[in-house]
């Protein structure tokens, strides 16, 4: 047993951390670290520089762009570039569709999709949530039809993330109303320029526009975007569920976030002295932080088991706990963080996008403190929400 | 990184798993519990065959060179059966002294000892107004010509009923919270003056008051230097507090092991009673906090001999507040979930709880280990 990273592997973080450092705008970080979205700009610029250096997607298999490196590698890679904190490449591309097109796509369809997720020439969004379908996923309702060399597909996907700025979704459409629910869905990648899709907002309750309401129309969609088999995108989806272990917990980002709130509360005061120094605030901050630490080992234990023995591609247990106490954190986290900001969580300020363009209240790095722990409800809901993740945990691991 | 254990530590775990499920039954620690020391003297003289009394101290010093590794793997297969046997405060805190601060000689005296089982050693440190904090010490030690006269009460010895020798704090100088001027010394069970009291603990271990009325040491029974003992006592300690947290997540994992089986056979409405989804997730926080204290049981073991004090202290600090807060949680759970067998005294989830319970208040409760470290900075 040995905790420590290799002299080798610290000189792979050092690299990392200085890569970060040059190439990142500060800009950008910064809004990250003020809980500010980035826009689609900031993130195609900041995916070009990392795919330019290789590290666009570095899971992914090396002749389509991944980096080879091993697991303890990739988290050392993940682990930083939250703590700098950087944007992550677009998941729904890197994470999600990628691959599953790497693993059960055609030829043609890994040499023209696979090269323009690393570039984000094409921006992916996720078709799976319907309003009948969350997690209850299996019994979602949107039809395709096959007709001669296309699919028509109508139905309606939600809580689509950025499908606003998105050039592609993946889909996951019934093709089989007969067969049992898993068994007649089918995994389809839709143009989102094809006549009969309309994307409508959803405004989230701390005024964040991420998420969309996805209508499909009679869309046509050519056979040849169907990955796989027909009927088989169930299995394909749930891949997915398994393979996104490293970074699911968030550790990095919660790492940042404390380094944040106790930079923030020793300058701002309460009864006479910084905030950070009041026995109450700092016991909280610390009950979480070991938390965390636990958390950190916990998913070192797992990605040390995954570069000893070889991920098995089977959805792991380990990462339904790392999820569920990620998600905790992370909440913990920016209520902590709105903590700080006092009566300075309370000023709304709205996006320069809706015409914002009131002076600031307070300081300004309150301004998202508030919308962000209102956005960050959404982290146990997401993905499986916790309840999900304990069903599977005492299914898979406690046989109950 | 690298969290797997090596061959020869596997062998050791494999080894001591056997004997124990062979040899440590709920029923026969029973019987151990009602012996007149308290504990299976027939166990004892296993462990001391097996090389458990051995396993930390160096080879040189007739040791097995175990670290920290090693001393969790044994405290942890403890904490699955609730062994009684005083392993941890002989060999752990006692022999932690022995390691750390005992001279050539003084290791050559008492190492033979306890690797052969002969000798049982116990810490005597708190005191009725010390609380968890490790530099109130009230208890005095005055120079007597080249040794010393030792005064003083001591409370809540752990297996301080049966020890042979104890390790005391006692004050060399200065006043009772400074962190200078105090000094351990060895003190013989029954050297004149020292008075016992053993009794029976909520776990169904035994402990002792102890009374010192100007006990008589001579200088060969000092360890480390008589007027800045904290370090050695905070070193000692942190080792301590490690193998605690390994025997805790032993705890933790027979009490969820016990609740799983229990959810499965136990039928209410018709159905096993896992069936229902408001006892699976309770299960599941259980399985959870139970892999999570894991974690930190490992970094406590990786961080216990880490010669930087600070990190070391963040790290035991941390650990034991989180096995302290997660092992409550699971032990509640466990009771909650068997319904009223839990609550019997028969049935052996409520030995689990009440020896969880024990540990949380053994060398600092979470709530203290989250304070000291908010004063010290946290962990990130």
């Amino acid at each position: 047993m040995d905790l420590r990273f290799t002299r080798q592997e610290i000189a792979f973080r050092d690299e990392v951390r200085a890569f970060f450092r040059d190439n990142l705008p500060e800009s950008v970080r910064a809004k990250l670290i003020d809980g500010e979205f980035i826009g689609p700009d900031d993130y195609r610029a900041w995916t070009r520089t990392l795919s330019a250096k290789g590290w666009g997607a570095p899971h992914w298999p090396v002749e389509h762009g991944g980096t080879g490196w091993d697991p303890v590698r990739q988290y050392i890679y993940l682990e930083e570039l939250q703590k700098w904190p950087a944007p992550a490449p677009l998941a729904f591309g890197v994470s999600m569709v990628g691959p599953v097109i790497a693993a059960f796509g055609n030829a043609a369809q890994k040499a023209h999709y696979l090269p323009r997720i690393l570039t984000l020439d094409d921006w992916w969004c996720q078709g799976f949530s319907e309003p009948g379908a969350g997690s209850d996923l299996a019994s979602l309702r949107t039809k395709a039809v096959r007709d001669g060399d296309f699919f028509i597909v109508n139905g309606q996907k939600t809580w689509t993330t950025l499908a606003q700025y998105a050039d592609w979704i993946f889909c996951l459409v019934r093709t089989n109303p007969d067969a049992k629910k898993q068994k007649g869905i089918t995994y389809l990648l839709i143009d989102m320029k094809t006549p009969g899709i309309e994307v409508r907002p959803i405004v989230t309750m701390d005024g964040g526009r991420e998420i969309n309401e996805v209508f499909l129309t009679d869309v046509r969609v050519p056979a040849e975007n169907l990955v796989g088999e027909e009927n088989r995108g169930w299995d394909y989806a749930k891949f997915l569920l398994g393979n996104e272990r490293s970074g699911i917990a968030r550790v990095g980002l919660s790492k940042q976030r404390i380094a944040r709130i106790r930079e923030l509360a020793a300058q701002e005061f309460s009864g006479g002295r910084p905030l950070i120094e009041e026995p109450r605030f700092r016991e909280k901050l610390v009950s979480v932080e070991i938390e965390l630490k636990a958390l950190e080992l916990t998913q070192m234990r797992v990605v040390s088991n995954d570069a000893k023995r070889g991920h098995t591609g089977r959805p792991d247990p380990a990462s339904s706990i790392l999820k569920i106490k990620g998600s905790e954190i992370q909440q913990a986290t920016t209520h902590l963080l709105m903590e700080v900001m006092g009566p300075f969580a309370a000023p709304f300020r709205g996006a320069e996008e809706d015409g914002w363009n009131e002076p600031a209240d307070g300081p300004d790095y309150a301004a998202y403190a508030a919308p962000s722990y209102f956005n960050n409800r959404k982290v146990s809901i997401y993905g499986g929400s916790n309840e999900i993740q304990r069903n599977i945990i005492a299914k898979a691991v406690l046989g109950l | 990184m690298d969290f797997d254990f090596s061959d020869e530590q596997t062998l050791l775990k494999d080894q001591l798993d056997r004997l124990l499920a062979d040899r440590y039954g709920f029923e026969e620690r029973k019987r151990a519990m009602a012996s007149p020391e308290g504990f299976s003297a027939e166990m004892w003289a296993r462990y001391a065959e097996m090389g458990l009394m051995a396993l930390p101290f160096a080879e040189d010093d007739g040791g097995i060179g175990g670290g920290p590794v090693e001393t969790m793997i044994v405290a942890e297969a403890f904490g699955r059966v609730l062994a009684l046997e005083p392993w941890m405060t002989t060999v752990i805190t006692g022999g932690g002294f022995v390691r750390l601060a005992g001279s050539a000689a003084q290791r050559a005296a008492l190492i033979p000892e306890i690797a052969s089982g002969a000798l049982k050693l116990a810490f005597a440190h708190t005191e009725r107004h010390s609380r968890f904090d490790l530099n109130i010490v009230e208890s005095t030690a005055k120079r007597d010509g080249g040794g010393w006269l030792l005064s003083g009460h001591k409370s809540v010895v752990h297996d301080g009923a049966s020890a042979d020798k104890f390790f005391v704090t006692a004050r060399t100088a200065g006043s009772r919270r400074d962190a200078g001027g105090i000094g351990v010394f060895l003190v013989d069970a029954h050297a004149p003056g020292v008075t016992r009291r053993g009794y029976p603990t909520q776990d169904g271990r035994r402990a002792a008051e102890l009374s010192l009325d100007n006990v008589a040491i001579d200088a060969e029974a000092v360890f480390g230097d008589s007027e800045n003992g904290l370090s050695l006592v905070h070193a000692v300690v942190d080792q301590t507090i490690a193998a605690l947290c390994a025997e805790a997540v032993g705890v933790m994992e027979a009490m969820q092991k016990l609740t799983v089986d229990y959810l499965k056979v136990r039928k209410q409405f018709g159905m096993p009673i896992g069936a229902f989804q408001a006892l699976q997730h309770r299960a599941v926080d259980m399985f959870t906090a139970t892999e999570q204290s894991r974690s930190m049981a490992y970094l406590a073991a990786m961080m216990a001999d880490d010669d930087e004090a600070t990190e070391r202290a963040k790290s035991l600090h941390a650990a034991k507040a989180e096995i302290g807060r997660n092992g409550r949680a699971v032990g509640e759970s466990a009771i909650q979930l068997h319904g009223g067998v839990g609550m019997t005294a028969e049935y052996a989830v409520g030995a689990y709880f009440k020896r969880m319970t024990m540990i949380d208040v053994a060398f600092g409760d979470s709530d203290h280990h989250v304070g000291r470290l908010a004063e010290m900075g946290g962990l990130f």
